[in-house]
């Protein structure tokens, strides 16, 4: 037992696994609540079972909640994953992860808690401390990041940095992290004045108020930023799994450094200065144009090592797709990314230029719609890079291995691309005439969702057989990270903590 | 794999087979009596009431009464046929239009100028209209007399109000008749019910023949009463008021600096719960009109 706790609570992929775990439970629970499985009275039985007390008034105040518990594990996972892929020292790492899983984990417990089963003030008094245990967090990997000490100057000539060594990759994260740092303080300063004034709301319920209050644009503010770096992160992370280097790196990182203070700073001036929109939209050129740069080094990279692998000089269209598509995950982080902006950025492009034309003409509720749509699916694709990313760590392998990767990509294109379709539909089909347009969209969504969730379901009731095994894997990659030791030198092939690749297991 | 692949299709084809007809199709609708007096009215008295959902204490000034029901498609036409004759509203090709003087106009973001003139009442060639033109003028299309009066415009709904002599109601005055002077969500309580009001995939009569969004219900419907073979909530307001909460939002009459939105309240059947709540607010520009939109009126009480 104590060996099992000693993995689950000490091990990179033992952490990335709780929250991942941590966070399908919450989904699949409170999953219930809302869309088909509500339709299917699942709700009632839900608070019939558990007590829950679902106060009508309450319900912006419980999904705010609900939303910081899922979010803070996420970035839980994602700074599991940075001290892993960073060099930094073993007790900076040490405390860093401890914190934020002791953060996230009374935010999500005591947050739901208070929101769903009843107002003990001492769990919100919990659900702060955790949220400020998590802040703390990102404090000391702000410190750890720090790029200017000696010891992680770089000198390799195919990764970004200065003359001086600087490694601009670690200074992409630590931008991340510090541009983080400060956008969270928007959400917390306008909490803080919670019961003093300020009204709890959703911000897509705020969308057409021409007068919006500080406090409230610094919320709408805070909730696009943290999403926003959320990608940011997941992008430099997934980046480094991929041992992105060479020209396209040279190039991206400084994108990427410079894209996430515009972008940030574009959303904080927003709350002072409408004209700030403009900022955001510079900064999210930049940041976007890295993540493409990211992709093509990627697909490339995917190519010319496949092409390699099988000893090939053909060079025809077909050889070059299959060697690129022969592995779903590593291919699927940088597919997510294009895919996303056909759901996401394509979408949101759109509805920017013709707003005042077209959607503002509709009800606020359609418009709603599609600005949830939009987000939840931006999270949901961030979701599936992590999946991705971690179903490699995880140690999949062969046939499960493309089946995971696969399902993952074509279950979540499908709902994401559904819903995109169902957003849009008023461009296409009258209101009145609506009715199999929504029949169609919701069903394929529906499947699309479902076969993530049964897929993400297999992985997790895989780990956790695995779990009860004496000699299960568990054990193995708890021995691998006990063993695993940390240098700035080592930057290249070997990755730091307990996160190994596993290119040699494909194929 | 191949199988998987086929049985996949095989599934997805027996679905798209159980796929309900639009809400437009042919299919014969139920004609339901619900016993509600349309004609009625409920008087709302003047004084102070909790408004929104952060309850802030809000005070009406006058009394005025309320429309117990929403504006039925057969008073619509009824309507129709007396404003055309009164030169009220015109008759432009395939739309009814009518004369509005204009709002004040800043330019404020995203503000659409509403200039005086004609502007759009009812579009005749939409198919979610329930109401047709005949030799004899307009009437309701045959099952629809009762069911509230939609794909009507603010321009629309304003017009019929005061060609009454009445008007649309302010947020507040609607929001005083859904929900007296307590703190409740819903006009009949804290707590919805599937068979409580006309909202989406609540399972009503009508859903069974148009799918999840449904169709409008009769106004009144959710009286206690029993529909072939289904079972209502008695879910009226405690001012006696029908169909404050699903069914179709309803228009009213505010219309606010800086901005050219009208807002509407109750939610609709194409909405989950959460809509239905008293305080949620919705809003469209003024000429728009749909499926789900419909509105009532209110009147300084009679002598």
């Amino acid at each position: 037992m104590k060996a099992r706790l000693h993995y689950i609570f000490q091990s990179t992929k033992g952490l990335v696994l709780l929250a991942i775990a941590m966070i399908s439970i919450v989904t699949a629970i409170w999953g219930m609540l809302s869309g088909p499985l509500a339709e299917w009275g699942l709700d009632d039985f839900l608070v019939s079972m558990t007590g829950m007390k679902l106060i009508p008034a309450e319900r912006e105040a419980r999904i705010i909640m609900l939303y910081h518990s899922i979010s803070l594990a996420v970035v839980a996972i994602e700074t599991y994953l940075i001290t892993s892929l960073i060099s930094m020292k073993s007790h900076e790492r040490s405390l860093i992860n401890g914190t934020i899983t002791f953060g996230y984990l009374i935010t999500m417990i005591c947050g739901l808690t208070f929101a769903y089963f009843g107002q003990n003030f001492i769990l919100h008094g919990l659900f702060l401390f955790g949220n400020s245990l998590v802040f703390f967090a990102g404090l000391l990997l702000m410190l750890a990041l720090w790029p200017w000490r000696d010891e992680y100057r770089i000198q390799d000539e195919g990764l970004a940095r200065t003359q001086r060594g600087l490694d601009l990759e670690r200074v992409a994260f630590f931008t991340m992290a510090v541009a983080t740092l400060g956008s969270s303080l928007f959400g917390a300063v306008t909490g803080s004045y919670w019961g003093n004034g300020h009204e709890t709301f959703l911000a897509e319920d705020l969308i057409r108020e021409p007068h919006k209050t500080y406090l409230q644009k610094s919320i709408i503010g805070h909730l696009h930023i943290m999403l926003t770096l959320i990608g940011v992160a997941i992008t430099l992370i997934v980046g480094r799994w991929q041992e992105f280097r060479g020209r396209l790196h040279k190039i991206a990182m400084p994108m990427m450094i410079f894209g996430t203070i515009v972008i940030s700073l574009g959303a904080w001036s927003v709350v002072l200065f409408e004209w700030a929109h403009w900022i955001i939209y510079g900064g999210s050129v930049l940041v976007m144009m890295a993540a493409l740069f990211f992709v093509i080094f990627s697909w490339d990279k995917l190519i010319r090592t496949g092409m390699a692998e099988r000893g090939t000089q053909k060079r025809r269209f077909g050889d070059k797709l299959r060697v690129l598509l022969r592995d779903p995950l590593r291919f699927g982080v940088g597919w997510q990314m294009v895919f996303m902006n056909f759901t996401v950025s394509g979408i949101g492009i759109f509805m920017a230029v013709k707003l005042d034309e077209i959607f503002r003409v509709w009800p606020a509720r359609e418009e709603r719609i599609e600005l949830t749509g939009h987000w939840h699916i931006l999270s949901g694709i961030i979701a599936t890079i992590i999946l991705l990313y971690y179903a490699d760590l995880a140690g999949l392998k062969g046939r499960a291995r493309r089946w995971f990767g696969w399902l993952i990509i074509l279950g979540s294109d499908l709902a994401f691309g559904a819903v995109t379709v169902f957003e849009m539909k008023r461009l296409f089909v009258s209101e009145s005439l609506q009715q199999p347009v929504v029949n169609w969209t919701m069903l394929l969504s529906e499947i699309g969702l479902a076969i993530v969730l049964m897929v993400l379901a297999t992985l997790m009731v895989w780990r956790l057989v695995d779990l009860f095994k004496r000699r299960g894997r568990w054990k193995k990659e708890a021995e691998a990270s006990s063993h695993a030791g940390w240098g700035p030198e080592s930057r290249d092939g070997f990755i730091f903590g307990t996160v190994e690749t596993n290119d040699q297991e494909v194929g | 794999m191949k199988k998987g692949i086929l049985a996949i299709g095989l599934i997805v084809m027996l679905a798209a087979g159980c796929t309900p007809a639009g809400a437009t199709s042919s299919a014969a609708i139920p004609v339901i009596d619900t016993g509600v007096d349309l004609e009625s009215w409920a008087l709302v008295p003047a004084g102070g009431f909790l408004s929104g959902q952060h309850e802030h204490e809000a005070q009406i000034a006058r009394d005025y009464e309320i429309m117990v029901t929403d504006v039925t498609n057969a008073q619509y036409a009824t309507y129709l046929n007396a404003a055309l004759a009164d030169d009220w509203v015109e008759e432009i090709g395939e739309e009814i239009v009518g004369f509005y003087p204009g709002d004040i106009f800043r330019g404020y973001e995203h503000e659409e100028k509403i200039a005086a003139g004609n502007w759009l009442h009812v579009p005749l060639t939409d198919p979610g209209l329930r109401i047709e033109r005949t030799g004899d003028g307009y009437r309701a299309l045959p099952g629809y007399e009762n069911h509230p009066m939609v794909q009507v415009t603010w321009f629309g709904a304003k017009a019929y109000c005061e060609y009454y002599s009445g008007r649309l109601p302010s947020e507040l005055e609607w929001e005083k008749a859904a929900r007296s002077e307590d703190n409740r969500p819903y006009p009949w309580g804290w707590e919805i019910e599937l068979n409580n009001a006309n909202l989406y995939s609540s399972t009503d009569i009508f859903e069974k023949t148009f799918g999840k969004m449904g169709d409008t219900t009769p106004v009144g419907f959710y009286n206690g009463r029993i529909y072939n073979g289904y079972q209502t909530l008695d879910s009226v307001s405690p001012y006696g008021l029908y169909d404050m909460a699903g069914n179709v939002w309803q228009w009213t009459g505010d219309v606010y600096e800086d901005q050219h939105y009208r807002y509407m309240r109750g939610g609709s059947k194409a909405d989950y719960a959460y809509n239905l709540r008293i305080w949620t607010r919705n809003n469209a520009a003024p000429r728009y009109f749909g499926p789900n939109v419909g509105f009532r009126c209110v009147r300084d009480p009679l002598e």
